[in-house]
């Protein structure tokens, strides 16, 4: 359903060029939750802002079903991390989750119930008419999840949604989105730096490289569903998943800075 | 900015607009060059220049003391609030008939209007940067030992600097304003007189000539204290800047 | 109520009333000429100001102040959003708003004055024309400044251009335009006051001068007395109005710093 094809994005130009993601290619399939995975500076929210289209490639594409991805599409929603900055303020958790839909040609009373459909599915209810700031952390971001929802798409975007939020709400919020994922039918695309997260969400886990940054390895994930956050993670396939991918990204991390450490040496004697 | 020059130009010479109301840019500009060289200009310059510094230098030197003390004392803070909330938005410029009556027309009004109202602005920036003193800094110089004076001036202070500057640039600007008003409404010398000397004299252009000149000399003061500012904010970068209300 | 509160609440209440109180007492004994006493003034604030000249002086005041302020506000947002949004075009009207605003406003009066001659339009313009600034360039900073990832949202969910404008970007930018507002409208009044004192016939500004120049000197007092509490009246307003508007802010802010 989603193609990423040999994409690349390289920020300035000239001798100041900053290369985020240097060929990256991948396929999600429809109704698929596949997280990405890597280390931290591999280009992951570029590499996220270029399939939600707010930003340009510099070179490959990305397609949604057959068609080009170069602006925000119709049928995609995006989770920011940082929810405090993406829930606006000055509107209620109400006003908040139906604002996309005022592009939608629905009616009042359509829209309203669409609304209440969508906080009900997160367990807002009883939050509808407060202001973001006066909720929790986890709850905002339970906010911009219903936002999300309640705009029906077919692709969800999250962007390291629950990194600022605590351990114990993390594991709420990723059954959230497992639950989400099962009763709507959508496909979700989740960015992660953490490695359990990953393991414990996804169909398939696509590892990425260090700078300059590629798709290291697509792992297949063949956890029983539906997935419990104790006995999932009991599970010796779970270690050895989890491993795997850690391994997958601390050696390549190693190497990259093996490399690094490897070059400089070189160069002043390089000189003369 | 060029474009929008030129246009003017062309709409006046093209007596598009009137002529009599809206000189040439060029012609405007050419009596402000021939007037530098007059001492005239100078002169009103210099006048309008004396009742600012004077103003705004009592300003300073009321309202930084003032303000500190008011700042560090939680009872003064108290005591003083309602009459600083009730005495800070009187229009200055109602004031005055009041300098002209005790003052006259002269430069000792003008000088009493400047830093009337410059010294608000500068005495409230002056509390807020007091009293916004990162508690976690004197709590640590205390327990070091520190006396209250020692702490005043080595703590409170350097982290006030910032809000007092800004006090400082916003009450430069207003005791100018000030001070060309009292030329203007009052007739002391300076060139808020010239130019509505000029406007009564019939003389356009020089009226928009000094009109440029004092919009200069606004600018330069004005660029000349956010630099600086800047500088002296330069060394907290972690402050952030209250704009007070003028 | 606990002490410290009970003793706050008597220091500022008391002291400004013991101010008035010594004020009252030195101004009756002083004899002096230009510092009537007290109570005279508040005598012949109440003749003259209470209901007498509302009409003639008080009323076209007000009307040409109100006038000018909201003029003043309309463009100063309208353009403030223009400009705010479009960063070529903001650097290009750059320089020509930093002259204009340097100028200082009584250089402008006369300006007015040969332009405009010496009636309510004159006035209404000087003073719409210098309260402008603040408000305009509130503006530009506060759109300019709304967080990215507020504008990638309204992006990502394909909001439309008008709604994100008015209901994103205006709301964004609206406790920055609020502080605008309210630099301006102690501008506004300082302009309506010396826009009276230079070219008018009536208003509360001419009362006081006039006052001054026919030696009447309890009225001129009476005069600046009114002036005061106008000032000290419509800043409460605002700050009021401000508060219930920007009250999701606030708590925004509040819930941000902890």
């Amino acid at each position: 359903m989603l193609h990423v094809d040999h994409l690349s994005k390289t920020y300035g130009e000239g001798s100041g060029a900053v290369e985020a993601i240097h060929d990256v290619s991948f396929d999600v399939d429809a109704q698929e939750l596949v997280c990405v995975v890597g280390p931290s500076g591999c280009g992951k929210t570029t590499l996220l802002k270029c399939m939600s289209g707010l930003l340009a490639p510099t070179g490959g594409e990305v397609r949604l079903g057959s068609e080009r991805v170069d602006g925000p599409p119709e049928k995609m929603a995006l989770v920011f991390q940082e929810y405090n900055r993406s829930l606006y303020p000055w509107m209620t958790v109400r006003q908040n989750v139906g604002f996309p839909l005022r592009t939608r040609s629905l009616g009042k009373r359509e829209r309203s119930t669409v609304v209440e459909d969508a906080v009900a599915s997160v367990d807002l209810s009883r939050f509808l008419d407060r202001y973001p700031w006066e909720l929790s952390g986890g709850m905002q971001q339970r906010v911009a999840i219903a936002r999300a929802l309640a705009y029906q798409p077919e692709i969800l975007l999250m962007d390291e949604p629950f990194a600022s939020v605590d351990a114990q709400t993390r594991a709420d919020l990723e059954d959230l989105v497992l639950r989400i994922r099962h009763q709507f039918g959508v496909t979700v695309v989740f960015v992660t730096h953490d490695i359990d997260e990953s393991v414990y969400l996804s169909d398939r886990i696509v590892v990425l490289t260090p700078s300059p940054t590629e798709v290291h390895e697509v792992l297949e994930v063949p956890l029983p569903r539906p997935r419990h956050q104790v006995s999932t993670k009991e599970l010796p396939e779970f270690a050895h998943l989890r491993a795997h991918v850690y391994r997958a990204i601390k050696r390549r991390q190693g190497q990259g800075e093996d490399d690094a450490a490897a070059r400089p040496a070189a160069e002043p004697f390089a000189r003369s | 900015m060029a474009t929008v020059l030129a246009v003017f130009e062309l709409l006046s010479r093209g007596g598009v607009i009137h002529r009599r109301y809206f000189p040439a840019i060029s012609d405007t500009l050419a009596t402000l060059w021939h007037e530098l060289f007059t001492g005239e200009l100078w002169n009103a310059v210099g006048h309008t220049l004396e009742g600012w510094a004077l103003g705004l230098g009592i300003a300073i030197a009321l309202a930084v003391p003032l303000g500190i003390l008011i700042g560090s004392g939680r009872l003064l803070y108290r005591a003083t609030r309602a009459i600083i909330e009730f005495l800070r938005p009187i229009p200055s410029v109602a004031l005055i008939p009041l300098a002209v009556l005790v003052y006259g027309s002269g430069l000792e009004s003008k000088v009493f209007l400047a830093a009337f109202a410059s010294f608000w602005p500068l005495l409230v920036q002056t509390v807020y940067g007091v009293q916004d003193v990162d508690p976690v800094a004197t709590d640590t110089a205390r327990s070091f030992g520190f006396s209250r004076a020692q702490r005043l001036l080595r703590v409170t202070l350097p982290s006030a600097v910032p809000y007092i500057a800004t006090g400082v640039r916003i009450s430069s600007s207003v005791a100018l304003i000030l001070a060309v008003t009292a030329e203007l409404v009052i007739g002391a010398a300076g060139l808020g007189r010239e130019i509505n000397l000029a406007r009564s004299g019939g003389d356009v252009r020089l009226m928009y000539a000094l009109i440029v000149a004092t919009g200069l000399l606004g600018w330069v003061l004005s660029a000349l204290f956010t630099r600086l500012e800047r500088r002296v904010l330069h060394w907290h970068p972690s402050q952030r800047t209250a704009e007070g209300s003028a | 109520m606990t002490r410290r509160r009970a003793l706050d609440l008597l220091l500022e209440a008391g002291v400004p009333v013991l101010l008035l109180v010594v004020v009252a007492i030195w101004s009756s004994n002083s004899g002096s000429y230009y510092y009537p006493p007290l109570t005279d003034v508040l005598s012949t604030f109440r003749r003259a100001w209470l209901f007498d000249r509302v009409g003639s002086d008080v009323v076209p005041s007000l009307v040409r102040l109100g006038l000018g302020y909201a003029i003043a506000c309309a463009a100063g947002v309208a353009i403030g959003l223009v400009l705010g949004l479009a960063p070529r075009l903001r650097r290009a009207a750059d320089p020509i708003v930093q002259f204009l605003r340097a100028i200082p406003p009584p250089a402008l009066l006369p300006f007015s004055i040969l332009v405009l001659g010496v009636d309510n339009t004159q006035k209404i313009f000087i003073i719409a024309f210098v309260s402008v600034w603040p408000v305009l360039l509130n503006t530009i900073d506060g759109v300019a400044g709304v967080d990215p990832t507020l504008r990638e949202t309204a992006r990502v969910y394909r909001i439309g251009r008008t709604d994100r404008v008015l209901r994103i970007m205006l709301p964004a930018a609206s406790p920055q335009i609020f502080a605008g507002m309210r630099t301006s409208l102690s501008l506004a009044l300082i302009l309506m006051v010396i826009s009276e004192m230079v070219a008018s016939t009536n208003g509360i500004g001419y009362f006081v001068l006039e006052s001054q120049r026919t030696f009447a000197i309890p009225e001129m007092w009476s005069g600046i007395l009114l002036l005061g509490i106008l000032g000290y009246g419509f800043n409460a307003l605002f700050v009021l109005v401000e508060r219930r508007v920007l009250r999701w802010h606030r708590g925004a802010r509040a819930s941000a710093l902890s």
